[in-house]
């Protein structure tokens, strides 16, 4: 199933080409096209399983790490195979942030949990560094609760705010692309809130891509869903339209609450 | 006799046999510590720390030979195995994970850290002593490193093990090259975790007497020259016990509770850390 953006409407920033993707044997994600586009917000829903973190995954190829995990096909980012073998990993990651599930601040102090990204690409002095901290954890919206108290662990934090601080993480490395794996899921829904605000604020620098178990959410904060289920991409459109008005049966299935 | 009677006399018997053992034990423990504390202490005093091994049959003297010995001995092989071990330990755990290298090092590692300690110091004699010149306070230190290194090894890497794949993973994904994640995320993550194995290995290396038999030998004058025989508390002891002078078996006495109180020390010190960073 092809299923590409209005070229009219939207530029895209990754586009997807007959993705497949394979743990060891079994097969997690089936001939897989679709275009994230650029400053918008792109969700992926589905029940659980149905491969919409491992498409995520594909696209900083996370799946790297695990020895068995290969994907087919192509991912496209500025006229750039990401699934090349002699593609630099490294930089892809740089330039396609991730923010996980579960709030992983490193363990040093929030100040050094932002400048450790910033210092693997860049050689700036310790006040281009000050700056450039605060500005990421302003955009973060994790400024006011922590400029006092910079030099504490990072897992001094609350929940809500350790995930700000892996988003801030992120920004500060300047990607292009934040891919964001349940952002909210393991989060109290004040902190949901200001992660969703924030996500808004985001896009209109940042291309992202975020996958929710949370239909609301996906309906509340993006602009294209994509509906997947078994491995396989079932539908993919506006998400207005893709709520309001599925065209496939299984989609009206998952939306309205039938299945999932 | 009901079924429940029966089961509490189980429970009775059960109790009363464990706790035996235990009293079996603790009370072995308790009286060669009492032996160690009150006979140790009788040669405590300043003379013991400031002057230094007297020669056999004369009165006075004290370890202080041994003492700087021992201290220098253990402090070079603390500096020379710790991060052969801890680099190991990381190349385990995280770059070789599952490489055939990595297999052959952890099975020697495991090998390693069972084998006789005099079988360690038999390897370094014939290997340095045999082959260049002679026993050293260096060949003392390569011994002890053989049987500390290992120690390391395997804490850090079983530490490392236990780091949660969702840290690594968040540091792969700021563009972090794996060197960069393993020493500046992932060790720093069980950082408290990793000093503990290390001071657990100087504890263990504290009181080996075999392999310094072989290597370091022994030196009765102060000597503070790596490239010569140097005094060294275990065996200094070890001489000294077996002697049939009272004032050498008494530094004796004197020597074994500083072992004691050193690797006492050292572990009250490893679990307090442990235990401030694990809160």
């Amino acid at each position: 199933m092809s299923q590409t953006l209005n070229k009219n409407s939207t530029e895209a920033i990754l586009e997807v080409r007959n993705l497949s993707f394979y743990y060891g044997k079994f097969q997690g994600l089936t001939n897989i096209s679709l275009d994230i586009a650029k400053s918008q917000v792109t969700a992926f829903i589905g029940p659980s399983g149905c491969g919409k973190s491992t498409l995520l995954r594909t696209f900083n190829r996370m799946y790297d790490l695990y020895p068995g995990q290969r994907a087919e096909g192509s991912i496209h980012f500025h006229g750039n195979n990401l699934l090349d073998k002699k593609q630099d990993v490294n930089l892809v990651r740089a330039k396609i942030g991730m923010v996980f599930q579960k709030p992983t601040p490193f363990p040093m102090t929030i100040y050094e949990n932002i400048a450790f990204g910033v210092r693997l690409y860049e050689r700036i002095s310790r006040s281009e560094m000050d700056d450039r901290v605060e500005w990421a954890l302003k955009k973060a919206a994790l400024w006011g609760e922590v400029k006092d108290k910079l030099q504490q662990n990072g897992l001094s934090l609350s929940g809500g705010q350790q995930q700000r601080l892996c988003i801030a993480r992120t920004i500060a490395v300047k990607p292009e692309i934040v891919l964001l794996d349940e952002p909210t899921s393991a989060l109290d829904p004040i902190s949901t809130a200001k992660i969703e605000e924030l996500i808004n604020e985001l896009k209109s620098e940042y291309s992202i891509a975020i996958v929710t178990h949370n239909m609301q959410q996906a309906a509340r904060i993006s602009d294209f869903t994509a509906f997947m289920y078994l491995g396989e991409l079932i539908e993919f459109g506006n998400t207005a339209t893709l709520f309001m008005n599925p065209t496939v049966k299984q989609t009206e299935d998952y939306i309205t609450g039938r299945f999932g | 006799m009901t079924l429940y009677q029966r089961r509490l006399l189980a429970h009775r018997i059960g109790l009363t046999l464990s706790m035996a053992a235990m009293a079996l034990g603790l009370a072995a423990l308790l009286w060669i510590l009492w032996t160690l504390f009150s006979r140790g202490f009788a040669a405590f005093s300043w003379d013991f720390f400031t002057k230094d091994t007297p020669a056999a049959g004369t009165e006075g003297g004290g370890l202080r030979n041994a003492i700087v010995g021992s201290g220098m001995i253990i402090g070079v092989t603390t500096l020379l195995s710790t991060p052969i071990g801890i680099l190991a330990g990381i190349y385990l755990a995280e770059f070789g994970d599952r490489s055939k290298l990595a297999a052959v090092t952890r099975f020697v590692t495991d090998i390693m850290l069972s084998a006789p300690s005099i079988v360690v110091g038999l390897f370094v004699y014939a290997l340095a002593v045999a082959t260049m010149g002679g026993f050293s306070g260096w060949a003392g230190t390569l011994a002890l490193s053989l049987i500390a290194i290992p120690v390391i090894v395997r804490t850090t890497e079983n530490m490392l093990r236990l780091v949660p794949s969702s840290l690594r993973e968040a540091a792969f994904a700021i563009g972090a090259p794996r060197w960069q994640v393993s020493l500046k995320v992932t060790l720093r993550a069980v950082k408290a975790g990793v000093v503990t194995g290390v001071l657990l290995a100087i504890a263990r290396v504290t009181g080996e007497t075999a392999p310094l038999l072989f290597t370091a030998l022994n030196n009765q004058f102060f000597s503070t020259d790596m490239s010569h025989p140097i005094g060294t508390l275990p065996v200094v002891i070890y001489q000294f016990a077996m002697s049939p002078y009272d004032n050498w078996v008494n530094l004796a006495w004197g020597g074994a509770l500083l072992i004691a109180l050193v690797v006492l020390a050292v572990n009250i010190l490893a679990r307090i850390i442990f235990r401030k960073k694990t809160n």
